[in-house]
């Protein structure tokens, strides 16, 4: 009976399994299944982690990974939520940009890593742009996307009560269009997170620092495969909050939206 | 929902393109920084480096029919096997919900991972090679597969269950013919996902380690100082993606014609 | 053939908890056709996800030949009440049809031969190729019907099977039903608020109280057969019953101020 309710947690299953992978990738380690030299063990990799956690120069790198994150996410919105609210109401401009667009949408970003090089001097700020140009994608389909599924009776409302474009715009278009510019905010900051890296990667330490140049200051190291993976599992852990927290905004700030959408469904 | 049509299904609808490489051409000319080659010079680079063969190889250059074809089938190998390993799993984790509770926490953190990490981790475990960007490919877009997934196999119409079950059909029939068309439609939106992801990660890791594709190419050409070469290039990566992109509509709507005409019924 | 005994189910529990069956006694005889009428929200369908072991009843027992039902017994075909979701919108007609076949071993011409004698008897011979929603609602429902029969159970339990199809092919599919259980010795369980029909096409009315459910009638449909949708319904006999189960399905309150739909 106290099994059946212990199982019944979300929680602790989650955190079982966590532990049982843990175990498991020890054991392999420790039966010699997975030499340690081919793949760290869990306990070091873990030790080190928590190493890392204490280390001034990588939290440096995460600081500045996840500013020029931050900025870039910020600039992202200012420029594609008022462009896809332009591209939105106006016909005519969608109709002029949206095979051009067509073309470009899928040019994947960080192809444009390498003429960046050459154009930027300052790595921080071509960090930054290139962040901005592959985040605005989905921020900018989605605010279209959700301009078109405003219930076009409730527009239809505030007009026949007098109100004006703007008004129509600010009390009807912007809140119900609102959860579809969150969701394409989230899907954003996971694809600022890999142009950020993927520049880091490929600027190298001649572009400051960030947790791409960490990891490739560690390659040369020859316990190097325990820094990547203690790194990788510190930027899953911010993914994982930053996430969540992004879906727990979300979630309260629209809970009119997913309560329709459930019944709908 | 009003069913418009979407303006780009009319004739005509690609005049802007045109119109947008003439400004870009004129500007650039006027412009006249290096930088910033002019369209006719991309071109004229793009047709040099792969389509200046012999004609019995209908003019393809040794570079068009080596690292296009590199590149595209270990996009294709890495994508398709994190399609077939996404799917399984993800209904598998849908349909169990005490799998889901032990094993959903770990995938959301997984996918939470950016996957240009992976890329370093790859590199020291296996040397620089197709099997390296395949394995990076296939971790970094199994996620988002594996997540819609389970969120299709979870959310089958009781309904449609019950009606299997009492007709009596096996687990393995229930499973094909009811779950599986169930989630479709998400696995779809996942695969979607996945594959744009996977052409990202397929330039960047050819820019990182790699002898040959696409994506060495820019880099060599970038190293070179040919610029015309890299904004061929860059032209190139946009056209396969756009082909891709088309073609993966193209078997969507097929596949799941179904789905979009019983929605709009209902 | 199936012994339904002290039959109790309640849905949740505490104060939002609804007592649906209040111990259900039926037994159902080889070959009989029994319909169950009764109020809407009653508890019908409960009772026959119940028999059809969709649904762990809380109390009670049913036995199909004899033994418990536990899980979905072999040799049984269900007609849902809500037959549109029960169809698979990614299926051809056909496909949906013969689909419960495979489990009979049928290879594939023979499946696909028996789908269209069961679309055919349902008057649906044209539609095979096509999607369920690209039908009509009596027509996905003439469809469930035919997935049913094609099935040849040896028990077929149906929850308001003729709900939304019009009147004359309501009438010919009633006469469908007789006819199949005289050439396949079915047994047959049928739902229906319509106590004409009941009283039209069953050996047995069963009369279900408000909820929490109770058996409060179970007649013996004793007409001439075979019946005929003119002369039955003139039958002496036919008025009678039918006033009998009115009477026995608005119970025991003033009818005035109580109108059910059955009525109407
Ligand atoms: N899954 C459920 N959870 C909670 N209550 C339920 C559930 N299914 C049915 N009920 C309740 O049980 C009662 C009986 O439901 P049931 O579907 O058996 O009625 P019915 O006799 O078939 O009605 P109708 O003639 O309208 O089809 C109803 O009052 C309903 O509200
Ligand atoms: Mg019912």
């Amino acid at each position: 009976m106290i099994a059946r309710r212990l199982l019944d947690s979300g929680p602790l299953c989650g955190a079982l399994g966590a532990a049982g992978l843990v175990g498991a990738w020890e054991a392999a380690g420790r039966t010699g299944f997975i030499s340690p030299t081919v793949f760290p063990r869990a306990s070091a990799v873990l030790s080190r982690a928590a190493g890392l956690a204490a280390d001034a120069g990588f939290l440096s790198c995460v600081v500045s990974t996840l500013g020029a994150w931050a900025i870039g996410l910020l600039l992202t919105v200012a420029v594609a939520v008022p462009a896809g609210f332009l591209l939105g109401t106006l016909p005519g401009l969608e109709r002029a940009f949206g095979p051009v667009f067509e073309f470009l949408r899928p040019i994947p970003s960080v192809a444009l890593i390498p003429p960046a090089l050459v154009l930027f001097s300052d790595k921080v700020d071509m960090k930054i742009t290139l962040i901005v140009y592959a985040a605005s994608w989905p921020v900018l389909i989605n605010t279209m996307y959700g301009l078109k599924e405003v219930d076009p009776l409730a527009k239809e409302t505030l007009r026949a009560f007098g109100f004006g474009p703007a008004a129509v715009l600010w009390r009807v278009s912007l809140p119900s269009t609102a959860p579809f510019i969150a969701a394409g905010v989230r899907l954003a900051a996971a694809v600022a997170l890999i142009v950020g890296i993927s520049v880091e990667f490929l600027a190298g330490g001649a572009g400051g620092s960030g947790i791409g140049v960490f990891l490739i200051e560690a390659g040369g190291a020859t316990d190097a495969l325990e820094y990547i993976v203690a790194a990788a599992l510190w930027a899953g852990v911010i993914g994982y909050l930053s996430n969540g927290l992004f879906v727990l905004a979300e979630r309260r700030a629209f809970r009119w939206h997913t309560a329709r959408t459930e019944v709908a469904r | 929902m009003n069913p418009a049509k979407p303006p780009s299904k009319r004739p005509g609808w690609l005049w802007p393109v045109p119109v947008a490489l003439a400004g870009w051409e004129l500007a650039t000319r006027a412009a006249g920084d290096l930088s910033f080659p002019p369209p006719t010079t991309i071109f004229s680079r793009m047709r040099e480096m792969w389509l200046s063969g012999p004609a019995d190889r209908l003019w393809l250059t040794d570079a068009a029919l080596t690292d296009i074809p590199a590149s595209v089938g270990r996009l294709l190998a890495g994508w398709a096997l994190a399609g077939l390993v996404g799917t399984t799993l993800g209904i598998a984790l849908g349909r169990s919900p005490l799998l889901s509770r032990f094993l959903g926490p770990l995938v959301h953190f997984a996918r939470a991972v950016p996957p240009p990490l992976l890329l370093p981790f790859f590199m020291a475990l296996f040397a620089i090679g197709a099997r390296m960007q395949i394995n990076v490919i296939l971790f970094g877009v199994v996620w988002p597969i594996l997540i819609n997934s389970a969120e299709g196999a979870r959310h089958v119409d009781p309904l449609h269950l019950e009606t299997a079950a009492a007709f009596g059909l096996s687990r393995g029939q229930r499973l094909l013919r009811v779950v599986l068309p169930s989630a479709l439609p998400k696995v779809f939106a996942g695969l979607r996902l996945s594959l744009s992801l996977a052409l990202i990660l397929m330039v960047i890791s050819e820019l990182v380690g790699s002898v040959d594709g696409i994506g060495f190419q820019l880099l060599d050409a970038q190293r070179s100082y040919d610029l015309p070469g890299v904004w061929g290039t860059i032209v190139l990566l946009g056209l396969l993606g756009c082909a891709f992109n088309a073609a993966f509509l193209a078997a969507e709507r097929r596949i799941l014609s179904w789905h979009r005409a019983a929605n709009q019924t209902t | 053939m199936l012994e339904i005994s002290n039959l109790t189910h309640t849905y949740g529990s505490g104060p939002g908890s609804h007592h649906a069956l209040g111990g259900v006694d039926l037994s159902v005889a080889e070959g009989e056709l029994v319909c169950i009428v009764g109020p809407s929200g009653c508890g019908k369908s409960t009772l026959l996800r119940s028999v059809a072991g969709l649904l762990r009843p809380g109390g009670g027992e049913v036995l199909f030949n004899g033994a418990p039902v536990a899980g979905t017994p072999k040799d049984l075909a269900v007609v849902f009440q809500d037959y549109s979701r029960s169809l698979f919108p990614w299926m051809s007609v056909a496909d949906n049809v013969s689909l419960p076949l495979r489990r009979k071993g049928l290879d594939r011409p023979r499946r696909e031969e028996a789908a269209l004698e069961a679309l055919t008897q349902v008057g649906l011979e044209e539609a095979g190729a096509k999607y369920p929603w690209q039908l009509s609602g009596g027509m996905q429902q003439r469809v469930a019907i035919a997935r049913a029969l094609a099935y040849r159970p040896a028990l077929l339990l149906m929850d308001e099977p003729f709900g939304s199809v019009d009147a004359q092919t309501r009438e010919d599919l009633e006469d469908l039903t007789l006819r199949v259980r005289g050439h396949h010795a079915m047994t047959i369980l049928l739902i229906t608020h319509d106590i004409d029909e009941s009283v039209y096409v069953g050996d047995r009315v069963v009369v279900l109280s408000g909820a929490p459910a109770t058996v409060v009638g179970d007649l013996r449909v004793d007409l001439p057969e075979p019946r005929e949708q003119i002369a039955t319904r003139e039958h002496p006999g036919f008025v009678r019953l039918r006033a009998e189960v009115g009477r026995l399905v608005r119970g025991p309150r003033p009818a005035a101020q109580h109108p059910t739909p059955e009525t109407v």
